[in-house]
């Protein structure tokens, strides 16, 4: 049955792009939780930590997100667990984003000269306080900037899930389209959706960037 | 675990992945040299041109850095079409990856050209040098070193993207896995195949990328 494209479709894409927003926060979520020991093995002293924060950072940045869905989609039947298509792109993307972030904050603490942590240490500082009041509001400032633009990132790449079949935004669009017969007009909202949510977070990783090197 | 896995059927499949492959790296190396073409026009509109011609380099950027990939896919694999206008798959794969890598590019190579001192450009004019022998001695090449691992990796990261293209039924790496599993339904065997050819093809290219380094930019 073909209609026509009217005010409902642009309201239910509208109300689609939650999924997109939910599936963004989900994976920013596990992804920060990843991506914090990825960051705390990776400035470890010790080699072997680093070395496993070397080696997940550089399998996860060399294997397509679309492969991490999958895998994750279709890998946890084999342990007898079916999970829903949104769970197992929660989890891909988790995986994912924490490849990217961890790599992010990791730069960010390095970046730190080895004179602050000498400084925090040299007024008497335990090592959790030289990271907590000396080092880490220091490397937040640094992080900050690219952690929003990955933010970008991982909104427009929670578009891969509709392949497995969440329907989010994109997955949405695509229905409109098949049932409209407009895929031009569906895909070109389909698109300023994304561009709504994006384009703010763009601009304020700018911002902030901006700021940082005046504060230099 | 009563699972056994079976990679046998899907190294059968040899042939297929081994056509996936060749498009896959066919895709990213016309992507990249039509992509950094773009990326190099963009950036110079955006330094050089006037207001108009910057305008339009800025809001390229930004819609397709605000997008995702497989929306500006559909939009022209489905949508171009009702204008009449209608392409085959992998010319447009190749025009969707090539302006979407464009704008990064454009994003980094702009970054990379604001960090030549502008001292630097009347220094090379003050000895005499043409314009066109400034911008390229002088302002490009050190503003491509300048940018070089960031816009490598951005190639990298354009590689990897190239398996969204499957979505459209081009028949690169990705699409051949999801051929190989619906023949066989080895659908994990499948996919950790394909995500490990995936990898050692960005270990490939970062190391390609190291050697173009020393071989572009080394001071005589």
């Amino acid at each position: 049955m073909i209609r026509d494209l009217g005010w409902i479709d642009v309201f239910y894409l509208a109300l689609a792009m939650r999924w997109t927003i939910v599936l963004t926060l989900l994976g920013l979520a596990g992804g920060s939780a990843i991506g914090l020991l990825i960051a705390a093995f990776g400035t470890s002293r010790h080699v072997p930590a680093r070395l496993l924060a070397q080696g997940y950072v550089g399998v996860v940045q060399g294997i397509p997100l679309l492969a991490w869905l999958f895998i994750f989609y279709f890998g946890f039947p084999i342990f007898g667990v079916t999970v829903p298509g949104w769970i197992a792109a929660a989890i891909g993307l988790s995986v994912y984003a924490a490849g990217f972030l961890g790599e992010i904050w990791r730069g960010a603490l390095v970046s730190i000269p080895k004179t602050q942590w000498e400084a925090a240490a040299s007024i008497g500082l335990s090592y959790t306080k030289q990271l907590r009041h000396v080092i880490i509001p220091q490397a937040v400032r640094i992080a900050t900037p690219p952690t929003v633009g990955f933010v970008v990132q991982l909104i427009k790449n929670t578009s891969l899930a509709a392949v497995i079949g969440f329907v989010e935004l994109t997955r949405e669009g695509q229905m409109t389209a098949a049932a409209t017969l407009q895929p031009l007009a569906v895909f070109m909202l389909v698109a300023l959706g994304y561009f709504c949510l994006c384009y703010p977070l763009t601009q304020y990783s700018r911002f902030l960037e901006r700021k940082l090197r005046v504060a230099r | 675990m009563a699972y056994s896995f079976q990679f046998r059927d899907v190294f059968a499949a040899r042939d297929a992945l081994q056509d996936g492959l060749v498009l896959t790296l066919q895709l990213t190396a016309t992507t990249i040299t039509f992509g950094f073409a773009i990326g190099l026009g963009a950036a110079a509109a955006y330094m050089y041109g006037g207001p108009l011609l910057r305008r339009a380099a800025q809001t390229y950027v930004e819609v397709i850095r605000n997008t995702p990939l497989l929306v500006q896919l559909f939009v022209m694999f489905f949508g171009l079409p009702s204008l009449g206008v209608k392409l085959d798959v992998i010319p447009v794969a190749t025009t969707a990856l090539a302006i979407n890598l464009g704008a990064y590019a454009a994003e980094i190579i702009r970054a990379g050209l604001e960090s030549v001192p502008k001292s630097q450009v009347e220094a090379g004019l003050s000895l005499g040098m043409t314009r066109g022998e400034v911008f390229r001695h002088i302002v490009l090449m050190p503003a491509l070193r300048n940018v070089y691992p960031s816009l490598t990796s951005q190639f990298v990261l354009l590689m990897l993207a190239t398996s969204v293209v499957s979505q459209i039924a081009a028949p690169e790496l990705f699409y051949a896995g999801s051929i190989i599993q619906s023949r066989t339904y080895r659908d994990f065997e499948v996919y950790v195949v394909i995500a490990v050819m995936y990898l050692a093809v960005s270990l490939f290219l970062r190391a390609i990328f190291a050697i173009c380094y020393h071989l572009l930019f080394r001071r005589p």
